[in-house]
């Protein structure tokens, strides 16, 4: 790491990260929200911020807020109330963005993020609070324009914010993929940064070392993965020694990510006075929160990842590398858990789901909620391998085909001739074919060399096109030519 | 004072293009009004508290469910100029 | 007398005993706006006959002709605040009172001129021409609604709605002579009127008499979901309220009101009308309210800083007006923002959308706007305390009768002081009503002002109505031709 090389200078960074919350409609009026529709299909007067119009809080907004404020240990504000945020740009349409000041949803939260193998960093995240989305804008080089679209204008977000306790690159990516994680635990958002549903932005300075007094920051956007939040701020720091050694200060300002060329360059400083004239939102009354709806709400929270990680560890006796897998997806672990209620070798399912379930998922770049895989396809697979009616090699045929086609594993070993042949009859006419075709390899096993056996049993599943069972086979060969 | 560099920055925030005699005009006409504002400046108020809603009303909101969306020539109807369903805009520069 | 000199409980008894039908009123007050429109300019924009009398629904329970402020949407009519910058903007929508009215069957005649953005106090600041008072027509008719009650006034509507944020309906009627009531905060929905101080802003009624003030607002009155700020309270039937009888109650007169510089004409009209009222039994009592001084300068900080953001979406890139940079100047974005607002926005708009990002501006943000919230709630507290002790207040509706035209034009200041005697209302929230209380030796009209305790506008017609019963004003027409 760059950072280790320079001693003099510590970085510190906050991020800024934008959840989309996935309501059925806007924050503050009925649109649906819709992902993919033509421009401008999805508004209404409302969210177009046509004159006399007037928001109303969608109150799944607020639940959801709450809910991930109490996954991120957040207190719940109990007094909260909306502010106008001024500024003018074509994809605002009231020329002002409806958010919260100084009464926001959640204060002071923390997550725990993870450094090495078992040690944790508390990181605390100032606040949360709640705004609606601004619309989409494509610049058009050829006419010279920008093109808006309101579409996504009013979607409810959630802008979470951490304090500058992050000193690295590396933390900082550890503590978006813990908060994503968690937050995916929440049930209240995608949670997926290519797709916009998750974004963030990285206030980055550097001190030197020993000194209290914050840096000049920038701030860094135009962030869409995790790699681009990792190597921005890599670039960032870097950028930044190189400005002070030369002598030179730091200017405050907003940088654009180019993930092509992986550098970060300075959005041209605007020339007209900017200005947020941050005020209460008369459109909308205050809103108190009782400690009765926050219980209520905490009740929906099932598990957090790292409690969940802690249980499968202990209910189901895997390893704690194979938890950690688990869950990453929370659909993943709910797969788990829910295979082994009819399938009780917990060890060997979790194996094949952390092993061949997600290689077979990775090949196909998708995830297990977006398959047509049920745990009882995976556990009769299981049981027809355990049983001998499949070898391990079928298996894995049949779990590639039932992901493709989602029929069950018993159809597919039957539709495509894949049981296994056991029949001693059939098992002994092939050993014999392979003993007059293999007069050599006999010999070596005959004087002893046992390995060879393999090279048998091998020929003996490609003359069966891997129908055979591998077993027996092999307890053929060796009756016949070891103990004859 | 309220100088005419007030009033073009206040103009600039404002988004407002004033030639010069409207901004000697407008920083006199500020300047008076803002001079009559500052008698609130008699009245002590550190312990008041700000009324910014009139009534005491609280949680006013709405259920999740779906409105009908206008289509998109309703929404583009009285657009200025448009383009493949957008609203088209002088370049933004970035 | 002609049908549109008559007042709406008139005409309805009229159409209830088939002596005329509803369209007959229309007809009539068209016909009359073809006379006297000329000299007035109380409309924007008058809506075309053959279309209006083709939806005249005769058996409605009030197919009323009546006139919006032009700042109310109506679908597919234009709506401009009297503001070049919204020329050929037409709503998609109605304004939940247009809904009201359209189901009552009201007939909607044109959109009423008023100040631009109802910014003024005069209608004198409108991109569509200055209203005449039809008392007067050297004189303003006030405003901002200037056009709704003139319209009015001038027999051109049987009633008219405007829009209240600082005496915007009661000001222009008391000087137009009719009557026009500002409701609590709450009680109207705002859904659908432009908005100029959404804190401050409410809809009202403007009618010939009370009578007609309680009709129509029991149509415009209640809650409405589209509106955060409207408050889900049962809405009485206000005609209930319309009984000749002030018995026992107890009438505040602030202090602070009958100030030197009152026009000793408008002074000597409330005095007589207070000394009318005691006679029917009403007792009246001296109360302080403190801080009306302070209250136009605490408004002008309010209003106009939440005009300034409520004016942020005029800035041409969806709809109405959009202006490019001159040839000297280049045409970036951020020259489509200022040439658009540099050209759409009247002179007193730029004024008060400057004075309102000022107030709000980093720096300035606590000296102005917060501590204007702050002497908002010592009004408020002033309020409060006389409606421990009161169960109404009265003062002059302004200092003055209808001033000339062009008389306070190019000094903003002083205009805005003739908002005086109405702003603590729009501050605190409380419903108050201006009805007419005698003429200058000019024959201009006085205004008489009743304020009540929040939701409490039965007070204001009890009261009103009282007046109302033992005075000729409010049957006073004028005559012009």
């Amino acid at each position: 790491m760059t950072e280790t090389t320079q001693q003099q200078y510590e970085t510190v960074i906050g991020l800024e990260v934008h959840l989309q919350l996935s309501t059925k409609t806007k924050i503050f009026c009925g649109c649906a929200i819709v992902f993919g529709k033509a421009p401008n299909t999805q508004t209404c007067p409302v969210c177009l911020g046509l004159p006399g119009t007037l928001p109303v809080l969608n109150k799944q907004v607020l639940d959801y807020s709450i809910k991930v404020a109490i996954a991120l240990n957040f207190s719940v504000n109990s007094f909260i109330k909306f502010d106008r945020k001024n500024y003018y740009y074509p994809d605002l349409p009231k020329g002002y963005q409806i958010s919260q000041f100084d009464h926001p949803i959640a204060s002071d939260g923390h997550i725990m993020i993870p450094i090495g193998e078992n040690n944790f960093k508390r990181i605390n995240i100032t606040r949360a609070h709640m705004e609606e989305d601004a619309g989409k804008l494509i610049h058009d080089n050829a006419s010279n324009a920008s093109l808006v679209d309101y579409n996504r204008t009013g979607t409810p977000l959630l802008e979470i914010v951490s304090e500058p306790e992050l000193r690295s690159a590396q933390e900082a990516y550890d503590y978006l993929q813990t908060l994503k994680l968690t937050l995916q635990y929440c049930n209240v958002s995608d949670c997926d940064m290519e797709k916009g549903s998750l974004r963030c932005d990285a206030n980055v300075s550097i001190r030197p070392v020993g000194e209290t007094e914050l840096g000049t920051k920038t701030e860094l956007k135009n962030l869409n993965s995790f790699k681009a939040v990792k190597a921005s701020i890599e670039y960032e720091v870097k950028r930044q020694k190189s400005v002070l050694e030369a002598g030179e200060k730091i200017i405050q300002e907003t940088r654009l990510w180019d993930e092509n060329k992986l550098i970060s360059q300075s959005m041209r400083s605007k020339e007209e006075a900017h200005d947020y004239k941050y005020f209460p939102e008369p459109d909308l009354v205050p809103f108190t929160i009782e400690a009765s709806v926050i219980d209520e709400i905490a009740k929906t929270i099932v598990e957090g990842p790292q409690e969940k990680r802690e249980r499968l560890v202990k209910d189901y006796a895997i390893s704690d590398y194979d938890a950690r897998i688990l869950i990453q997806d929370p659909e993943l672990s709910r797969f788990f858990e829910e295979c082994t209620k009819t399938y009780k070798d917990t060890k060997k399912i979790c194996n094949w789901i952390n092993g061949q379930v997600l290689t077979e998922l990775n090949s196909r770049k998708t995830k297990i909620a977006n398959i047509s895989l049920k745990p009882e396809n995976l556990t009769q697979l299981m049981d027809q391998l355990d049983s001998g009616v499949i070898n391990n090699l079928a298996a894995k045929d049949v779990l590639g085909l039932m992901i493709d086609s989602g029929q069950s594993a018993d159809t597919i070993i039957k539709e495509k001739g894949l049981a296994q042949v056991s029949d001693d009859g059939t098992l002994d006419k092939i050993v014999d074919e392979l003993i007059q075709e293999h007069q050599t390899i006999v010999t070596q096993i005959k004087e002893g060399k046992e390995s060879a056996i393999g090279f048998l049993v091998g020929q003996a599943m490609r003359k069966t096109q891997g129908k055979a069972n591998p077993k027996k086979i092999g307890d053929i060969i060796k009756r016949r030519l070891l103990h004859a | 004072m309220f100088t005419e560099k007030d009033v073009k920055y206040i103009a600039s925030l404002s988004r407002i293009h004033l030639n010069e005699e409207q901004t000697a005009q407008f920083s006199k006409d500020l300047e008076k009004i803002l001079s009559y504002v500052k008698k609130l400046e008699q009245l002590d108020v550190s312990d008041v508290k700000p009324t910014s809603h009139v009534l005491p009303l609280k949680n006013v909101y709405r259920n999740d469910e779906i409105k009908p969306s206008l289509t998109q020539e309703q929404a583009l109807k009285f657009s200025v100029e448009q383009h493949n369903g957008s609203f088209k805009v002088p370049k933004v520069i970035e | 007398m002609n049908y549109n000199e008559l007042t709406a409980h008139e005409i309805l008894e009229n159409i209830k005993a088939k002596k005329c039908s509803a369209s007959d009123v229309y007809n009539a007050t068209y016909e009359h706006i073809d006379k006297v429109e000329d000299k007035v300019n109380a409309y924007v924009r008058v809506a075309p006959k053959e279309d209006t009398t083709s939806s005249i629904d005769e058996t409605a329970s009030t197919p009323i002709p009546i006139a919006i402020k032009d700042n109310i949407c109506i679908e597919n009519k234009e709506t401009t605040c009297s503001s070049q910058i919204l020329k050929g903007f037409t709503a998609p929508y109605n304004a939940t009172v247009i809904d009201k009215l359209k189901n009552t069957g009201a007939i909607f005649v044109g959109h009423a001129n008023m100040d631009e953005f109802a910014f003024g106090s005069s209608t004198e600041n409108s991109s569509c021409g200055v209203t005449h008072n039809p008392w007067n027509l050297n004189h303003v008719p006030g405003g901002s609604s200037g056009g709704s009650t003139a319209a009015v006034a001038a027999n051109e509507a049987i009633w008219a709605i405007g829009s209240d944020t600082g005496g915007s309906i009661r000001q222009p009627a008391s000087f137009c002579g009719v009557v026009g009531l500002k409701p609590t905060y709450g009680r109207v929905s705002r859904y659908g009127l432009l908005a100029f101080a959404s804190s401050l802003d409410q809809i009202g009624p403007i009618t010939k008499d009370m009578t007609d003030s309680a009709l129509l607002l029991n149509i415009l009155a209640g809650y409405d979901p589209m509106d955060s700020t409207s408050a889900n309270i049962d809405v009485p039937d206000y005609t209930q309220s319309l009984v000749n009888d002030v018995k026992g109650l107890k009438i505040g007169i602030p202090k602070e009101f009958f100030i030197d510089g009152i026009d000793p004409e408008v002074k000597d009209g409330v005095n007589e009308a207070i000394e009318l009222l005691k006679k029917q039994g009403a007792s009246f009592q001296e109360v302080s309210l403190p801080h009306t001084e302070y209250a136009v300068a605490t408004y002008y900080i309010v209003a106009t800083a939440e005009a300034s953001s409520n004016l942020a979406r005029y800035d041409g890139v969806q709809y109405g007006q959009r202006k490019m940079a001159s040839e000297t100047r280049k045409t970036k974005l951020v020259d489509m923002y200022e040439e658009t607002r540099a050209q759409g926005f009247g002179e007193e708009t730029k004024r008060r959308v400057m004075l309102g990002t000022y107030c709000l501006s980093s720096g300035y943000y606590d000296d102005y706007y917060l501590k204007g919230l702050k002497v908002r709630t010592l009004i408020k507290n002033d309020l409060d305390k006389v409606f421990e002790e009161c169960d109404a207040i009265i003062t002059p509706t302004s200092p003055t009768t209808a001033f000339k035209i062009g008389e306070k034009a190019k000094d903003p200041l002083s205009m805005y002081l003739s908002d005086i005697f109405t702003i603590s209302a729009n501050l605190s929230g409380i419903p108050a009503v201006s009805l007419p209380c005698g003429f200058s030796k000019a024959g201009l009209p006085i205004g008489l002002q009743i304020m009540a305790k929040p939701f409490d506008e039965q007070m204001l017609f009890k009261i009103g109505y009282t007046y109302e019963q033992q005075t000729p004003w409010h049957k006073k027409r004028t005559q012009l031709t």
